[in-house]
């Protein structure tokens, strides 16, 4: 297992009361299973989270995409900057 | 020229800063805050960011603008924090030897700003209501 640190922005963050949430998840992870385990950790979390985007290193990632503990991962709730 | 700022945006400073010798047309865009959304009626936004990732993505915006257009200088300033009715969230300034060119570079940035910048408001109602925009 890894354990996964995910900063929060928005409603994430408030539907959380905190800016950041930690999830181990089997390793070799990608984006994908990080939500499937951070939807079952984390059940505020569950209804915007298909709505969100995960990004890895200030980018946006595909569920594909694989995941090491020093990632720094975000979950992007849809923007509404401007 | 990127930034992100708690400040309000000196626009007039801000549009200056774009004036090139070799740029007949400069465009500035600003965005304020709404009273009215539909019929929800707003007081105040309150703007958050996550500040590394929108400033990689609104250079990568600027990069891209500059792909397509001959810009001369690009200003893209976004406030964060509270904001009440009236005052300006985001700026977008351009130059460009010629105004059709400003002109589409500036929408094309503010579009992009919208669409692609981890920034989010958070509407403020007069009855103490507040509920972020997440599309």
């Amino acid at each position: 297992m890894i354990t996964l640190t995910v900063l929060l922005f928005a409603r994430a963050k408030e539907l959380m009361d905190r800016d950041a949430v930690s999830v181990a998840v089997p390793s070799p992870a990608t984006v994908g299973d990080l939500r499937t385990h951070l939807a079952a950790a984390f059940p505020p979390l569950a209804v915007l989270l298909p709505r969100c985007v995960i990004a890895v290193n200030h980018e946006f990632a595909e569920d594909s995409h694989g995941l090491n503990p020093a990632d720094e991962i975000a979950l992007i709730p849809p923007v509404s900057g401007g | 020229m990127i930034r992100l700022t708690p400040d309000p945006i000196d626009y007039h400073a801000l549009t200056d800063a774009v004036v090139r010798p070799e740029c007949g047309g400069v465009v500035l865009f600003l965005g304020t805050v709404r009273e009215l959304t539909g019929d929800v009626r707003t007081v105040f936004l309150d703007y958050e960011a996550y500040p590394p990732m929108a400033e990689k993505k609104l250079a990568e915006i600027e990069a891209d603008a500059r792909s397509k257009w001959p810009l001369g200088e690009v200003a893209i300033v976004h406030r964060l924090g509270r904001m009440h009715v009236g005052e300006v969230s985001v700026a977008v300034a351009v130059s460009c030897p010629h105004r059709a060119q400003a002109f589409e570079a500036a929408r094309f940035l503010i579009d992009r700003v919208k669409e692609l910048v981890p920034i989010w408001k958070k509407e403020n109602a007069p009855d103490g209501q507040s509920e972020w925009v997440h599309g």
